[in-house]
């Protein structure tokens, strides 16, 4: 079962216009992501990733290009299209569990989702600290009751801002293992914005290598190995060459 | 192991508090006193003597039994603010000796500007009646007022803060005449209101507004785009940004505001009182001191200082309870 929205971007360009002169953050940005595709999105940090995404939502329009789901132009935001930001953004004011209702609270189905939201805070392994406020939470407990609050609004298309980022190793491996996990229960069209090589070749269907600002779209890698995967097979160390020789960074055979 | 030491270690019986040394020396300065003012003949005939003696015999009585009960396990937690308060208890019972000794006792100071202990006793004992009336109807001018300006503030630093055209024209005119000081508009008022009562809750409520306005509208200016974003992606409406996002990231400021504006709403009462209202605290003063009547003036600062004061902590309670999410308190 696919619950996933066609993503087509077409085109796209944008700048922002600082001071001067307009900086020029993505430039003819253009590829498709099939519903319930998994696409990581890998590029060098300032290149623009968090940019496009905000483009995706619909919280800014582009420059130039067309953005479209199922078809249909983005023209604003949707709930099915949501973001975890690179910043968790917790409502300090909102305990954990006041957080993670706030999409069903702004749309007023918040009778309706009461289990969504209990599942979502044990799913993220929050479920004992529901009743504690943001200040009260590491960086990686904030991280993940942000992607609680994400998938509460059962998205077609979730867009991940580098999710794991603020996680020490162990539990960002444990957390790749549920994101995986969870995508092929719920099957949305996933857009991961992650700077680790390795983190995009464990999860993604396909890998987008972005050039350095103004973004630029590399090289579109797909990732042909089944899951699960392990970082260490043969197929995978191969196209984190590839790619590492893409961004520059190759390593001396 | 290490959890059956702990475990013993909380069962042990708890230690007898130490003693509370400032509680004693406060208790017995007290009783001292108290018996300076009943023993050391007055040099006037002033009445109420007796009976501020036995008051502050009590107190220090009360004391002692408190500075007793502070080294008992069981109440020794409970006690301890009053501990803290030891070296002031002390500093007041020898502040009253000294006080009744330059006025009662040797009369250094003349009177009847400087009204004795006994005698400031003497109007509360006497004229409760009239104090306590004042009281109220300072109550029931402040309150509204203050309670109108506050609402229309909030309301409108919300609007200021919200929607660029409301901050575009209202913000030059805050500017200008947001720091005049609400009584500059005395005359005014008294002038456009046919009843007193109708000029002073204007002057008031008007004290009230400028601050609430001006830190609620920067308040919820300074809060971060982000969280809009946020709640934007899932659906909120402006409704829901301006209830849910904005007013509570705001409300931090919001106290400032209101607390500002209580303190501005309180000085604009008892000049309204003293100008125009003929009743309530700032009346009271008035009308003592066109009788010479310095003890009843004195009672009745010490009533108002009693009453802001109690104002004040109400709002710091309510500040509190709304914003525990803001403390490093642990509430699960
Ligand atoms: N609202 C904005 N106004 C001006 N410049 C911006 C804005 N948002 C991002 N930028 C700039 O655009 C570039 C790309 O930002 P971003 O998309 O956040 O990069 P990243 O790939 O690290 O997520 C950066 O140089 C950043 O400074
Ligand atoms: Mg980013």
């Amino acid at each position: 079962m696919v619950n996933g929205a066609r993503l087509d971007v077409r085109g796209v360009s944008h700048a922002f216009a600082l001071e001067k002169r307009a900086l020029r953050v993505l430039e003819d940005i253009d590829f498709t992501a099939e519903p319930g595709e998994f696409v990581a999105l890998l590029g060098p940090s300032g290149c623009g990733k968090s940019t496009l995404l905000r483009l995706v939502a619909g919280l800014e329009p582009p420059t130039e290009g067309r953005l479209l789901v199922d078809g249909k132009e983005i023209t604003g935001t949707d709930p099915s299209r949501t973001v975890m930001f690179q910043d968790p953004t917790l409502f300090p004011w909102r305990t954990v569990r006041g957080n993670a209702q706030l999409g069903p609270e702004a749309r007023g189905s918040l009778a309706v989702n009461a289990q969504r939201i209990e599942e979502a805070l044990t799913l993220v392994g929050l479920a004992g600290f529901a009743e504690a406020y943001p200040h009260q939470l590491s960086g990686g407990m904030a991280q993940r009751a942000s992607l609680a609050r994400a998938l509460v609004n059962e998205p077609k298309v979730l867009m991940l801002d580098e999710p794991l980022g603020k996680l020490d190793s162990l539990t960002r491996l444990a957390m790749q293992r549920e994101l995986v996990a969870l995508w092929e229960r719920e099957r949305f069209t996933a857009l991961l914005v992650t700077h680790d090589v390795e983190e995009a070749l464990l999860l993604a269907d396909r890998v987008l290598v972005l050039s350095d600002r103004p973004a630029r779209i590399r090289a579109d890698i797909r990732v042909e190995q089944p899951r699960p995967r392990r970082r260490d097979q043969p197929s995978l160390v191969a196209l984190r060459e590839e790619i590492l020789g893409l961004l520059g960074l190759a390593e001396a055979a | 192991m290490s959890a059956t030491t702990l475990g013993a270690r909380i069962a042990a019986p708890a230690a007898r508090a130490p003693v509370w040394p400032s509680g004693w020396a406060a208790g017995l300065a007290w009783i001292g006193t108290a018996a300076l003012i009943s023993l050391w003949p007055d040099a006037d005939d002033l009445g109420r003597t007796w009976e501020l003696a036995a008051l502050a015999a009590g107190f220090g009585g009360a004391i002692l039994v408190g500075a007793v009960a502070a080294t008992l396990p069981a109440l020794a937690p409970r006690l301890a603010p009053l501990r803290a308060a030891g070296p002031w208890l002390l500093v007041l019972a020898l502040a009253l000796a000294a006080w009744e000794l330059v006025t009662a006792k040797l009369d250094w100071l003349p009177r009847p500007f400087f009204a004795a202990p006994q005698s400031i006793l003497e109007v509360f004992t006497d004229d409760y009646a009239r104090l306590g009336e004042s009281v109220g109807r300072s109550l029931l001018l402040v309150a509204p007022g203050y309670a109108l300006g506050a609402g229309a503030g909030f309301l409108f630093g919300v609007a200021m803060g919200w929607s660029r055209i409301v901050g575009y024209w209202a913000h030059p005119v805050v500017r200008l005449i947001g720091p005049l000081p609400a009584t500059a508009w005395l005359p005014i008022a008294f002038f456009a209101f046919t009843s007193s009562r109708g000029a002073s809750t204007f002057l008031i409520a008007l004290a009230s507004f400028f601050p609430v306005t001006v830190l609620t509208w920067s308040g919820v200016s300074a809060v971060s785009k982000a969280y809009y974003d946020v709640a934007r992606t899932m659906g909120a409406s402006p409704w829901f940004l301006v209830r849910k996002v904005a007013v509570p990231a705001a409300m931090p400021s919001v106290f400032v505001g209101l607390f500002m504006g209580l303190g501005a709403s309180f000085s604009v009462l008892v000049v309204a009182e003293m100008m125009g209202v003929k009743a309530g605290l700032g009346w009271y003063m008035q009308w003592a001191q066109g009788w010479a009547a310095y003890a009843n003036m004195y009672a009745a600062l010490l009533v108002l200082a009693l009453m802001c004061s109690s104002a004040v902590t109400l709002l710091f309670r309510l500040r509190d309870h709304l914003l525990s999410w803001q403390k490093g308190l642990v509430r699960w």
